[in-house]
């Protein structure tokens, strides 16, 4: 079904859109948030504000429905647990997120802003999933 | 619009943007059923991770997000963004890539849609991401690294 592939491309395009608008795509910007105790520049909190509404939003519509539009059933996380890996795993992304000011959405993104820099980030990345998942298969 | 005593944020631009955000992943919830996390679904349509979305949908989300972020720079005069170098580049891609694997999301889908959701493991991972990301800039600063160009 057409939908299945146009919704997600939509829902990318959108994303991407609202990453370069809101200044997540410069690193420069995202750092300036995370320098809490320097000269903090509060953007991104309304980026998280304005995507917080939306989402609750959407949440409260979500319970309403028994089935997404296009698709057959909803995937969502179940898991509660707390785990070191969550928490390890979680410290780890945002050391990165704080040396170069590039978590994996803007670092895609900017693929047509930067694109050699942003090239060289999401090869790294690739390469950081991929070390990840075979650690975790062997152990 | 201009934020009294922070003279260089752009609170308009921002909220505009994290509407945009929140409408991108009420579109992949409410019409697909999934958390647009953007680190699960790059992971999904490499082939890095077997789980999730159906690969062509992965890639198709994946490739909306240069095309919109496209679409902004045309509309706009271009875009403004200081990036590291290459070196500081490939180490903090390769503690991205690791971390939001073995945490199993980022800013999108533990931030955006997690907390949104009140999800414990979600509040969890975004409190220790938010930490460890503003504990990094400290103490580089501190240190005088100034990795941007």
């Amino acid at each position: 079904m057409i939908a299945r592939l146009i919704a997600p491309l939509v829902s990318g395009t959108l994303f991407g859109a609202g990453l370069a608008l809101g200044g997540m795509t410069n690193p420069a910007r995202v750092r300036g948030f995370l320098d809490l105790f320097g000269e903090w520049d509060p953007t991104l909190a309304f980026v998280m504000g304005g995507a917080m509404i939306v989402m609750a939003i959407a949440w409260r519509v979500q319970l309403r429905l028994s089935n997404p539009i296009f698709a057959e059933g909803f995937a969502l996380p179940d898991r509660t647990d707390l785990t070191a890996k969550l928490v390890g795993g979680s410290a780890l992304f945002g050391i990165g997120w704080g040396i170069a000011g590039l978590c994996p959405g803007p670092g895609i993104a900017a693929l047509v802003i930067e694109p050699a820099l942003a090239a060289i980030f999401v090869a790294a990345m690739l390469v950081g999933m991929g070390l990840a998942q075979i650690s975790q298969r062997s152990s | 619009m201009i934020l009294p005593g922070f003279p260089d944020a752009a609170p308009l631009a921002g909220l505009v943007g994290g509407v945009l955000i929140g409408l991108a992943a009420s579109v992949m919830l409410l019409g697909l059923g999934r958390i647009a996390g953007v680190s699960g679904i790059a992971a999904r349509a490499t082939g890095i991770s077997g789980e999730g979305m159906p690969r062509s949908g992965a890639w198709m989300f994946v490739l909306g997000l240069p095309m919109g972020a496209a679409i902004v720079a045309g509309l706009s005069n271009g875009i403004e963004a200081s990036f590291a170098g290459p070196v500081v580049l490939i180490v903090a891609g390769l503690l991205v890539g690791i971390g939001t694997r073995l945490g199993s999301g980022c800013t999108s889908g533990h931030g955006v849609c997690g907390v949104s959701r009140l999800s414990q493991r979600s509040l969890v991972a975004t409190g220790t991401f938010m930490i460890a990301g503003i504990a990094t800039v400290a103490v580089m600063n501190a240190l005088g690294l100034d990795v941007l160009r």
